[in-house]
C-alpha cells in the first residue's frame, strides 16, 4: 500500500473538511465507547484478565523463537505447511505460488489487516488472480477502491447512503425499485453476491487473531461467519499471520479472547470464533484439502528487545483509536498507511520507517486515553515519545521547531536568565495588548491565534509579584 | 493523634511556567489554600518549567538538565505542590523514568517524586481537607484535564471541594474526561486538529448550561477560554483553585489580569 503518512497534515485538513466523513465519525465517538464500558462493567475480573493477558504475551515474546518452532512443528503434524516470510515481498510470492499451484482464478478473503499490510489485493489483481473480500466492511471498501480506515471496522468512514449508492452502481442486477434503506437490506444484498463467490473460489485466505503453539491451530473471530465460509469451502486455505500472533496454549488464547471482543465492540464474544488445525482429516465432514500458514516478520523481529517490544502485545482490538480524540477528528485514512490511530502511530514508524511517518507519533495530545483502555496495557504515549526522541536525535523534525526548542531550553535550564527574560517579556507583551484582555492575533503565535484568542498576560510575572509580597512582609516585620 | 505540637509542613510551590506568565492569581490562590490548611508555603526562585515542552518533543538532554534543576531547587521541602496535573505528573511520574540507569539521580528523583503532589490531590488526599470556606454564586462545570485524571487519578477531589462552596451549583458536561485538544505543543503543531477537538469540547461546555468553566490545568483552560471567546460564547473560565480560594471575583481568563 502506498504510504501517504508524510502528507498527514494535508490529509487531516482534507478529512476535517469532508462532511460525509465527519458524519460517519460520529458513530465511532459514541457507539464503541459506551458499549465497551458496559461490557467491562459486567465483568468484574476484567482488570485481572488484562494483567494476565499482558503476562502471557510478555512471556511469549521473550521466548518467541521457541513458540514459533513448536507451532510450526504442530502445524506439520496436522498436515499443514508453514512458510516463513521475512518481508512483504516474500509473503506475496508465497501466496502467488500457492494460487498458481492450485490453478486459482478467484480467491476469497476473510478480513485481514496483514494482507493490507503486504498490499495483497493489488498484487494478486496484477497477477491475474481476482481477490474477493467477504467481510461486509471490506467488501464495501473493495467496491469503492479504498483501504480500511479502522482495523476492526474497515468501512467506518462510509455512511449508509454512500454504501447504497455503491451497491446500485456496482451491482448490475439491482432493480431501481429495490428497497435498500435498511442496513439489513444492504447486508442481505452483499450476502447474495458473496454466496456465489464462495463456491467459485479456489483458494481462501484469512488472517489470524491467534496462533496456538500447543496445537498448531489458527484462530479467527468474526461477526458475519464469512471467515468460516472463506476457509472451509475452497480447496486450499491460506493463513497469513505475523509472528507475534502466537500464544503458547489454547487456555492462553481463550483468556486473551475474553478481552478482545469486549474491548473492540463491547460484545462478550464475537459471533464466530473459528479454530482451524491443518487440512480436512478423513472423517471430517468438510474443510480444505490443503492448509498453508505464512508466518510474516516484516520488521517485527527488529522490535524485539527494544523500547517498542511492548507494541507486539497488540491484539488489534481497535479500542485505542475508538477512544482517540485525534482519530475522532480526522478518521483513519489521514494516517496514511495500514494502521491508524495510536497503535498505528507506534507501529507505522517501526514497520514503514520513521522518516516517512514522523507526523504520526507527533500528532498526539498525550491525553493517555488509549493507554487507559488498551486491554494489553500497551504504553502507547510512552512509545510515541520514544519515536519523538529518535526523531530528535536524528535531526528529523523541522529546523524551526528544533531551534525554537533549543532557544527556549537555554532559558529553562538557567533559572536566573529565565527570570530576567520573563520579567522583560511581559511588559513588552502588555505594550502589544494595550490593556486589551486578549489577543486575536500575535506574531509567531499564529498556530494558536488562528483558531482561538490568547489571554493577555499580566504586566508582571507571579514570581515578581510574589517577591514583592515577601519583601513587604519582611518590611512589615522589621 | 499525638499531643506533641506538629510543625506545619513546609511546602514548596511549583508555580508552573504558564501560571507564572499568564495567570499569577492561580499561584496566589494556591498559596492561600495551602496556608489556610496550615502549611508554610515557599516559592523557590530557582524554578522555571517542568520541562514538558522539551520532553514531549523528544529532547531528552534538555529535559534531564531542567529536571535536575527542579529536583535540586525543591529538595529541602516536605512537599512539592503544583496547581497543575500535567506538571505534577511530569515531576512525579516522568522524572524518575528519565533517570533510569543513573543510580544517583534515580534515587534522588524517586525521593523527590514521592513528595510531589498536584494541588487538589494534596489538599484532599494528603491533608484530608473536606471543605473550603468560599462562596461562589452560580453554575459551574468541570473539565478533567488528561494528565491529572489519568496519571494522578484526580477526579473526585476537586468536585468534592467544589461541592462545599456555598452558592455553587455543579452542572456536569458530557465527556468531561475527554481531551480538550491542547496537548502542549500539539495545539500549535497541529492547529487544525486541535481546533476540531476543542470545538467538540466547547459545544459540550455550552450544552451543560454552566456559567463558569473550571479545570485544574492552565494550558487546557487557556485553550478552552480562547476558543469560547473566539466563538463569542459568554462562559467565564477559571482555574478551580481560584474558586476554592474564594478568589472567583477576579477577572476570568481572557477577561483581564491583575
Ligand atoms: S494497542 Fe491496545 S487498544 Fe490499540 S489495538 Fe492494540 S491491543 Fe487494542
Amino acid at each position: 500500500m502506498q504510504i501517504t503518512s508524510p502528507a498527514f497534515k494535508e490529509n487531516a485538513r482534507t478529512a476535517l473538511a469532508d462532511p460525509q466523513l465527519q458524519k460517519a465519525l460520529v458513530h465511532v465517538r459514541s457507539g464503541f465507547i459506551d458499549k465497551r464500558v458496559k461490557a467491562m462493567d459486567a465483568l468484574p475480573e476484567f482488570d485481572a484478565l488484562r494483567d494476565s493477558a499482558r503476562a502471557i504475551k510478555d512471556h511469549t515474546l521473550t521466548h518467541l523463537d521457541l513458540y514459533l518452532e513448536r507451532y510450526e512443528e504442530k502445524v506439520r503434524e496436522a498436515g499443514g505447511v508453514v512458510h516463513w516470510a521475512e518481508t512483504a515481498d516474500d509473503a506475496r510470492s508465497v501466496v502467488l505460488e500457492i494460487c498458481r499451484a492450485a490453478g486459482a482464478r478467484t480467491v476469497t478473503k476473510g478480513k485481514s489487516m496483514i494482507t493490507e499490510e503486504i498490499g495483497l489485493n493489488d498484487f494478486l489483481e496484477k497477477e491475474g488472480v481476482r481477490p474477493v473480500e467477504t467481510d461486509l466492511g471490506e467488501y464495501i471498501i473493495q467496491l469503492r477502491g479504498e483501504h480500511p480506515s479502522h482495523i476492526i471496522a474497515p468501512a467506518v468512514h462510509v455512511t449508509r447512503d454512500q454504501v447504497e449508492a455503491d451497491f446500485r452502481r456496482e451491482h448490475d442486477h439491482l432493480r431501481p425499485d429495490r428497497d435498500l434503506s435498511e442496513p439489513e437490506a444492504l447486508l442481505g444484498e452483499a450476502r447474495r453476491v458473496l454466496r456465489a463467490e464462495y463456491f467459485s473460489a479456489d483458494v481462501g485466505i484469512t488472517g489470524a487473531n491467534f496462533l496456538v503453539a500447543e496445537t498448531g491451530s489458527s484462530v479467527i473471530v468474526t461477526n458475519e461467519g464469512n471467515g468460516d465460509l472463506t476457509q472451509i469451502l475452497p480447496r486450499v486455505h491460506v493463513v497469513i499471520a505475523s509472528i507475534e500472533k502466537v500464544v503458547p496454549t489454547l487456555e492462553d488464547m481463550s483468556q486473551i479472547l475474553r478481552l478482545l471482543a469486549r474491548s473492540a465492540t463491547g460484545q462478550d464474544m464475537s459471533v464466530y470464533t473459528t479454530v482451524s488445525t491443518g487440512p480436512r482429516r478423513p472423517d471430517d465432514p468438510d474443510g480444505p484439502e490443503e492448509y498453508h500458514v505464512i508466518l510474516l516478520d516484516n520488521g517485527r523481529s527488529s522490535m524485539l528487545g527494544t523500547e517498542f517490544q511492548d507494541m507486539l502485545r497488540c491484539i488489534r482490538c481497535g479500542a485505542c483509536m475508538n477512544h482517540c480524540p485525534v482519530y475522532h477528528a480526522v478518521g483513519g485514512h489521514a494516517y496514511g498507511w495500514v494502521y491508524p490511530g495510536p497503535m498505528g502511530a507506534v507501529l507505522t514508524p517501526s514497520l514503514a520507517g520513521i522518516d516517512k511517518s514522523g507526523h504520526l507519533p507527533n500528532a498526539s495530545t498525550f491525553c493517555g486515553r488509549c493507554e487507559a483502555v488498551c486491554p494489553m496495557h500497551i504504553p502507547l504515549p510512552k512509545m510515541m515519545r520514544h519515536w519523538r526522541e529518535r526523531e530528535f536525535a536524528r535531526g528529523l523534525n523541522p529546523a524551526t521547531q528544533r531551534y525554537g526548542l533549543r532557544a527556549w531550553a537555554l532559558f529553562a535550564r538557567h533559572p536566573r536568565l529565565y527570570r530576567l527574560a520573563t520579567s522583560l517579556a511581559l511588559p513588552a507583551l502588555s505594550f502589544f495588548t494595550a490593556r486589551r484582555p486578549r489577543f486575536r492575533y500575535l506574531p509567531l503565535a499564529g498556530g494558536w491565534t488562528r483558531n482561538r484568542d490568547l489571554p493577555a498576560p499580566p504586566s508582571r510575572t507571579f514570581m515578581q509579584q510574589w517577591r514583592e509580597r515577601e519583601a513587604e512582609k519582611q518590611g512589615a516585620h522589621a | 493523634m499525638s499531643d506533641e505540637i506538629r510543625k506545619p509542613p513546609r511546602v514548596g510551590l511549583f508555580v508552573t511556567c504558564l501560571v507564572d506568565l499568564f495567570r499569577p492569581s492561580v499561584g496566589f490562590a494556591s498559596v492561600k489554600l495551602l496556608e489556610d490548611a496550615g502549611c508554610n508555603v515557599e516559592v523557590p526562585m530557582a524554578q522555571t518549567c517542568c520541562g514538558q515542552p522539551a520532553y514531549n518533543s523528544g529532547d531528552r538532554d534538555d529535559t534531564v538538565a531542567i529536571a535536575r534543576n527542579t529536583i535540586e531547587a525543591f529538595e529541602e521541602f516536605d512537599y512539592v505542590v503544583a496547581p497543575s496535573g500535567s506538571c505534577a505528573g511530569m515531576l512525579k511520574k516522568h522524572y524518575p523514568a528519565l533517570f533510569k540507569g543513573d543510580a544517583h539521580w534515580e534515587t534522588r528523583a524517586a525521593a523527590f517524586a514521592a513528595r510531589v503532589h498536584e494541588l487538589m490531590s494534596f489538599l484532599v488526599d494528603v491533608l484530608g481537607m473536606e471543605k473550603v470556606d468560599a462562596v461562589h454564586e452560580g453554575t459551574v462545570t468541570y473539565h478533567d484535564s488528561c494528565a491529572g485524571l489519568r496519571e494522578l487519578g484526580i477526579a473526585g477531589q476537586p468536585r468534592r471541594l467544589l461541592s462545599s462552596v456555598s452558592g455553587l451549583e455543579m452542572r456536569e458536561m458530557r465527556d468531561a474526561d475527554v481531551c480538550c485538544g491542547f496537548g502542549g505543543t500539539f495545539c500549535v503543531k497541529y492547529p487544525d486538529i486541535s481546533n476540531r477537538i476543542v470545538e467538540e469540547k466547547t459545544s459540550n461546555i455550552k450544552a451543560s448550561g454552566a456559567e463558569t468553566l473550571l479545570a485544574g490545568d492552565l494550558g487546557c483552560l487557556m485553550n478552552m477560554a480562547g476558543k469560547l471567546q473566539r466563538q463569542g460564547m459568554d462562559v467565564k473560565v477559571r482555574h478551580v483553585a481560584e474558586v476554592l480560594a474564594g478568589m472567583g471575583d477576579t477577572p476570568a481568563i481572557g477577561k483581564g489580569n491583575r
